[in-house]
């Protein structure tokens, strides 16, 4: 096949592929940001928006590169805001409530433990834009796991209530933690072109993290979970809905505005 | 801070009248534009002041943080989501630079707080104001941080060294949230019949609330004597807000929008623009915290106090158990 | 006040480009790790940086203001001490 066919036989994969990367980083971003004004500390205040602001920005390269992939003019605006939930392809856990700020840990925790090597993998990628992409993340990846996992190891071998809470979290999230290593069709065309990143390679490093942090913060990872799952296909909880709802709600009402 | 670095330790200042010499000499430095450093020998007066000016503002860009931060998660666009948060999340960063240049004086970032969520504490009174609309955040940008940086660049020149080295860090800062403000109001007036009225509307809720930011009128102000002798404030409050009014009304007339105040009219001879009567009953009772927002302020920033106590309490317990167990190896 | 005040630490900061590292601020932490992560949070944000320490500030010990004279008039007069007391022939060449 030639070079162009390819190129065409690979869009389409190509962009539900980035279209997951980058509605996970903006729904995760997007969590995040609902913590200005209500942060335990002023330190963390600026921390956890220096998070959103990383995650928002790769979710705007994303989508810049979803659009041109698709090539039906979409920019990120178009994508971000003018799709009802069920187009969004993020991960499940990233929607998740903040809940308290061990929750907010947690996720972060299990999230960016995973995202540090899959950026790191991702570097490598035949796609020049997503390897470009991908050696910025990770950098910032690298310093969200360290930040998450400092403050889980603080909460977890912190107080008697801070442990209860920060175990309660790991308990009510772990389900979400199956979808990260999750593979499907999209992945399989575009690992055989050396574009993707194949998530089971992941796992054991992730593994190897998340134990080593959950030892020290004298946590317990449940043994057996149910892993929840849908988020890449379009099947998402009760909750994105709202976030949509509250995210999107100037570009619907007054449509065609520039803002 | 500092304070407790001193070898020999140092006499506290226990009241009473201060020696005329030494208040003297401190006076001579401070005509000479020296800088005071927290541990300079200071009248009880001056680190007072100090305490309630740093804090009060330290307190306002905390306080700040939340009409803005309601827009946060509704920013009709990826590139004005991240510029807000980026500018609420600096904001956050003025009020901890501003409460660490209060520690210098020797109070501590806790009870500064304290004072604030018990109501003891003033802080400005534009925040307890609600932001209603998507064009509250340009008039917001573009007034209440205009009027801020007015204040502010003459501090960067107070006598107080840790303040006015935190006002230049916060100015160098601020230069973006202005522009901002703006950029989202011209692109509203330059928009939709429906964006250009919410523009309008922000406009006529703010303004008067904008000019109350330079505070009491000179011939009201308690406070103005000592603050400006000492090179703590440099310029009055009256002469502040001309300033703000003349830089502004015609950028408000380049928006194409009109001013709340059918009193304002340009003096030629003087070269002013010249307004109306503010409505200082309205701005004594919003200080008093029967503003519009006054108690839903409070209650989010004790909200989120309270419920941050216990991850406080977790990050200190986790720190006693870590030195204990690195003392016993 | 029941809760336990959060230490101070202060912080320190080299620059991309600086040779030596400048006091910037301080920071509220619980241990050293936390203010680390603090410092690069708050003080870094506009790529100021490329060295952080962080120090409690409690271990800081400071001169008395009150004895400047005595610590740094003698040194100011020591002329001496820098090469403009000192005259060298042009002709001799850059030294």
């Amino acid at each position: 096949m030639s070079e162009a066919c390819d190129r065409a036989a690979l869009a389409a994969p190509l962009f539900d592929y980035t279209l997951r990367l980058a509605d996970t980083a903006l729904i995760l971003g997007h969590r995040l940001s609902e913590w200005i004004g209500h942060a335990p500390v002023l330190e963390e205040e600026l921390a956890l928006g220096n998070i959103a602001l990383d995650l928002i920005g790769e979710a705007r390269a994303l989508y810049s590169y979803a659009g041109a992939v698709e090539g039906k003019g979409r920019d990120e605006d178009a994508l971000a805001y003018r799709r009802d939930a069920g187009g969004f392809r993020n991960l499940l856990l990233a929607e998740q409530p903040n809940g308290d700020f061990a929750a907010t840990i947690v996720r972060q925790f299990l999230f960016s433990a995973f995202a540090q090597p899959f950026w790191r993998r991702l570097a490598a990628s035949r796609d020049a834009t997503l390897a470009a992409i991908a050696a910025k993340s990770e950098k910032e990846a690298a310093y969200h796991l360290r930040h998450a996992g400092e403050w889980l190891i603080r909460l977890g071998d912190g107080t008697e209530e801070s442990h209860r809470r920060a175990q309660a979290a790991l308990d009510e999230l772990w389900p979400y933690s199956g979808e990260l290593f999750e593979r499907d069709a999209v992945e399989d065309r575009l690992i055989a072109a050396g574009i993707a990143v194949d998530p089971e390679t992941l796992r054991a490093e992730w593994q190897r993290t998340v134990s080593a942090v959950l030892a020290e913060a004298t946590l317990v990872a449940p043994e057996r979970a149910w892993m929840q799952s849908g988020g890449r296909h379009g099947r998402h909880s009760e909750h994105l809905g709202h976030l949509l709802a509250t995210m999107q709600f100037l570009q619907r009402a007054y449509p065609g505005a520039t803002w | 801070m500092y304070t407790q670095g001193l070898l020999h330790g140092k006499d506290e200042d226990r009241g009473g009248p201060e020696p005329a010499e030494k208040l003297a000499r401190f006076q001579e430095r401070i005509d000479a534009e020296e800088k005071i450093e927290p541990n300079d020998w200071m009248p009880g007066a001056y680190r007072r002041t100090l305490i309630r000016m740093i804090s009060q503002h330290a307190h306002s860009e905390i306080v700040g943080m939340l009409p803005e931060g309601n827009w946060i998660t509704r920013a009709p666009s990826l590139r004005r989501k991240a510029a807000l948060l980026a500018k609420v999340q600096d904001e956050g960063g003025h009020g901890l630079y501003l409460y660490a240049a209060a520690e210098t004086l020797g109070v501590t970032r806790e009870e500064l707080v304290e004072q604030l969520l018990a109501g003891k504490a003033k802080y400005s009174s534009i925040f307890n104001y609600p932001s209603l609309s998507w064009a509250d955040i340009g008039a917001i940008g573009w007034l209440v941080d205009g009027a801020a940086i007015m204040n502010q660049i003459p501090l960067c020149r107070c006598s107080y060294g840790p303040y006015a080295r935190a006002m230049i860090r916060i100015c160098k800062e601020e230069s973006f949230h202005q522009r901002q403000g703006f950029e989202i109001m011209l692109t509203l007036c330059r928009g939709t019949p429906e964006q250009k009225a919410m523009a309008q509307d922000a406009l006529d809720r703010w303004w008067w609330p904008s000019l109350m930011m330079f505070g009491p009128s000179d011939a009201q102000s308690q406070h103005s004597d000592a603050s400006l002798r000492w090179k703590i404030k440099r310029f009055s409050n009256d002469e502040l807000r001309q300033k703000f009014v003349d830089a502004t009304v015609p950028q408000g007339h380049f928006l194409g929008l009109t001013f709340p105040d059918p009193e304002l009219s340009f003096d030629d001879a003087a070269g002013h623009w010249r307004f109306g009567a503010i409505d200082w009953d309205e701005f004594r009772n919003v200080l008093a915290g029967n503003g519009p927002c006054n108690r839903q302020r409070m209650t989010q920033r004790q909200a989120a106090h309270e419920r941050g106590a216990w991850v406080r309490a977790a990050a200190i317990a986790y720190g006693e158990k870590r030195r204990l167990r690195e003392a016993a190896e | 006040m029941s809760e336990v005040p959060m230490p101070l630490w202060e912080v320190f900061i080299r620059a991309r480009n600086g040779l030596a590292h400048k006091h910037v601020g301080s920071v509220h932490a619980a241990d050293a790790a936390m203010a680390l992560q603090a410092a690069r949070d708050v003080y870094t944000r506009r790529g100021e940086g490329l060295s952080i320490w962080v120090v409690p500030s409690t271990a800081i010990t400071a001169s008395d203001p009150a004895e400047k004279d005595m610590m740094f008039e003698p040194t100011a007069s020591k002329i001496y001490r820098h090469p403009t007391f000192y005259k060298v022939p042009e002709d001799v060449g850059s030294m």
